[in-house]
């Protein structure tokens, strides 16, 4: 145990866990208080997500904007960046790959990297926007990217009213060639929503790693986000590094967005509120320990939490809300990883 | 239409959608002035607003009329105790604030819903009987012209909230408690020194954020909405936020940051009745308090800066 806590790589593995369990339990004593039955809850939550090859996928389905998002909020973080903004280069994304896919004709093997691509770009130009303001002007990326969400929600949803409206809150369709979705894939999976879209969240997590472990750019963008002022003394350029990893992690979440698009929803709805990707994509990164393979499997288990809540209401009687309680739980008990380090000190003087 | 007439339609608006802008963003200036930077506005309104409703809805039959007020002081005190999370988590366990700010938010969406299921049984409330009516202050409204514009179809609640600032600047600026809650934000270990106890410090700063910005939600549901759903508090709790920024982290430039991004939302509602406005779209009015806020950050529109030490924990003998 006290080796443990002197291994930081072995802690950083040990937090998450140990937050998941602990969100989980406290899940389970608001059950409890709540006059709910924990036990049927769990096992009806454990249900919707491995119950049947259609919930398997729709899970993966719902995994593979999850683990963008927090890939986008992880590769900031790795920069010492807070990207909270990552719903609004998720909106921008989404209605970029749904145009692309929309106005344009071509043939498929072009149309889907192309709508991709532009889904990664918009993302990526609003993700500047706070790297640069915050290289330029030292303004504090947080506030800027929560005040920027704002602005693509509501002109996002301003545009599509005006240029791409289909009625009924929606935009038009995207054309069968820009499209992720698969009859393939959603035959094997018993008639689920997956798609594609899966191979491209796998794909940016081994693009992510492979730039941040194997490369230059990789090492001066960690190298900042130690220790911002040794690095300048190094000779490394911070604000290029600042303003590039903001872009880098706006197209991330742009290519989320491009999930939505491209594959689950083929068009775009007029939102009036946020659809919240952005913000658990913070929880994944966190459970994930920003590490890009820690994220898949932290996306895919709050994937599975979200469409398995249905699930739960229904078999267990269980408010679906509960679910996102358990997720703001985790995120506490990552953030105060102190706690954790603080108990296990306790437990291991206990043991000796 | 009279520039007059004009005035009669905006300023009643603009106060009226202000008041819970202006109380919650001073409950961030409360926090921040600590030390401690809090994302969770939003969360913690939207669990005023929760507060608020359900104790009306429960009150209404037994004291009529006085639920509301009452309502409010329930969910002050409802909101304070939840912000005890934030403390605890961001204070003593050290916890990333923004982090901890955003988690506030999501399990303050969770938990209303998961409590509003759990007593009604449904996904949101009724409407309450009694709401915090727009109502013609007496006296004061038959002055001409200055009746019509400032005292007549406004909920008293923005007038308490105008006082409210203005006693916040008092209290921050003019008082020993004050001068110890801006010390702790700007320099902890000073304030340490000098005997201080920076944590108690930011408790109260947090805590007393969480009692006003549970006014502030409890307000907008119970004068602005009329029942809880999960959207009611959709983005007031940034804009707040954004108030306190773009007011300088100072009480009186959040109230006046506040009172204009009310008059911003306002305008994108009663625009359409005003000859200037009907022309520009609607979504520039609405977006406007956001982008600037971004450029008073940028320092286009006067510089601001936070507090020194807002967002960092402060450990005992760490240089």
């Amino acid at each position: 145990m006290q080796k443990l806590l002197k291994n930081d790589k072995l802690f950083n593995i040990v937090v998450p866990i140990f937050s998941a369990i602990l969100g989980m339990l406290v899940g389970a004593i608001i059950m409890l208080i709540g006059g709910y039955d924990p036990a049927a809850g769990f096992s009806a939550l454990f249900q919707g997500m491995f119950g049947s090859p259609k919930n398997i996928g729709e899970m993966i389905r719902a995994a593979s904007p999850l683990i963008l998002a927090g890939l986008a909020v992880g590769f900031a973080f790795k920069t010492g960046l807070f990207n909270i903004g990552v719903e609004g280069q998720l909106l921008v994304g989404w209605l970029a790959s749904v145009y692309v896919g929309y106005a344009l004709n071509l043939p498929a093997v072009i149309h889907i990297p192309v709508a991709i691509l532009a889904a990664a770009i918009a993302g990526g130009l609003w993700g500047m926007i706070p790297g640069f303001l915050k290289a330029k002007f030292k303004v504090h990326e947080v506030i800027v990217t929560i005040m920027l969400n704002y602005v693509a929600l509501y002109t996002t949803a301003d545009i599509i009213k005006r240029y791409l409206y289909a009625g009924n809150e929606k935009s038009y369709k995207i054309q069968e060639s820009a499209s992720l979705s698969s009859g393939f894939l959603s035959d094997l999976t018993n008639g689920s929503r997956l798609h594609w879209g899966i191979l491209a969240a796998v794909l940016m997590a081994i693009i992510m790693w492979f730039l941040l472990e194997k490369t230059t750019t990789g090492y001066e963008l960690k190298a900042v986000g130690y220790n911002r002022h040794a690095s300048q003394y190094a000779g490394m350029n911070v604000s290029k590094n600042i303003v590039f990893s903001m872009t880098i992690s706006g197209a991330f979440a742009g290519i989320a967005g491009a999930m939505e698009g491209l594959g689950t929803f083929q068009n775009m709805t007029v939102l009036s509120a946020f659809t919240g990707t952005g913000f658990d994509g913070i929880a994944v990164a966190l459970l994930g320990a920003n590490n890009p393979f820690g994220i898949i499997i932290a996306g895919v288990l709050f994937g599975g939490l979200n469409t398995a809540a249905p699930q739960m209401n229904f078999n267990a009687n269980v408010p679906s809300e509960l679910v996102e309680i358990i997720i703001a739980l985790i995120i506490f008990f990552v953030a105060s990883s102190y706690l954790i380090r603080l108990l296990l000190t306790r437990f291991s003087k206990e043991g000796k | 239409m009279s520039f007059l007439d004009i005035l009669v339609i905006i300023i009643p608006a603009t106060l009226y959608t202000a008041a819970p802008l202006i109380f919650t963003a001073l409950g961030g200036v409360m926090s921040e002035r600590s030390g401690v930077v809090n994302i969770g506005l939003e969360g913690l309104m939207l669990f005023g607003a929760f507060a608020g409703v359900v104790t009306t809805l429960t009150l209404q039959d037994s004291v009529g009329a006085a639920a509301p007020w009452i309502a409010i002081v329930v969910a002050a005190i409802a909101s304070g105790i939840f912000s005890l999370v934030h403390a605890v988590a961001s204070i003593t366990f050290r916890a990333d604030q923004t982090v901890s700010g955003v988690a506030i938010n999501m399990l303050a969406a969770g938990l209303t819903l998961f409590l509003i299921r759990r007593i009604y049984n449904k996904g949101q409330t009724d409407f309450v009987d009694y709401r915090i009516n727009k109502q013609d202050v007496p006296f004061l409204s038959d002055i001409p012209v200055i009746g019509d514009i400032f005292f007549s179809r406004i909920p008293y609640t923005s007038y308490i909230a105008i006082f409210v600032a203005i006693l916040v600047w008092y209290i921050i600026f003019k008082t020993p408690f004050g001068l110890r809650l801006r010390s702790v934000g700007e320099h902890p270990m000073a304030a340490d020194t000098m005997g201080i106890n920076v944590n108690r410090m930011r408790y109260i700063g947090v805590v007393l954020s969480g009692v006003f910005a549970g006014i502030g939600g409890s307000v907008y549901a119970l004068s602005i909405s009329g029942n809880f759903t999960g959207h009611t508090i959709a983005g007031q709790g940034f804009l707040a936020l954004a108030a306190m920024i773009f007011g300088k982290w100072h009480p009186i430039g959040a109230l006046g940051a506040a009172l204009f991004f009310g008059f911003a939302t306002s305008l994108s509602i009663t625009g359409a009745q005003i000859p200037l406005l009907q022309n520009i779209p609607s979504v520039f009015l609405i977006i406007a308090p956001y982008v600037l806020t971004i450029l008073a950050l940028t320092g286009f529109v006067g510089r601001a800066d936070a507090p020194k030490a807002s967002g960092i924990p402060y450990v005992k003998g760490h240089r």
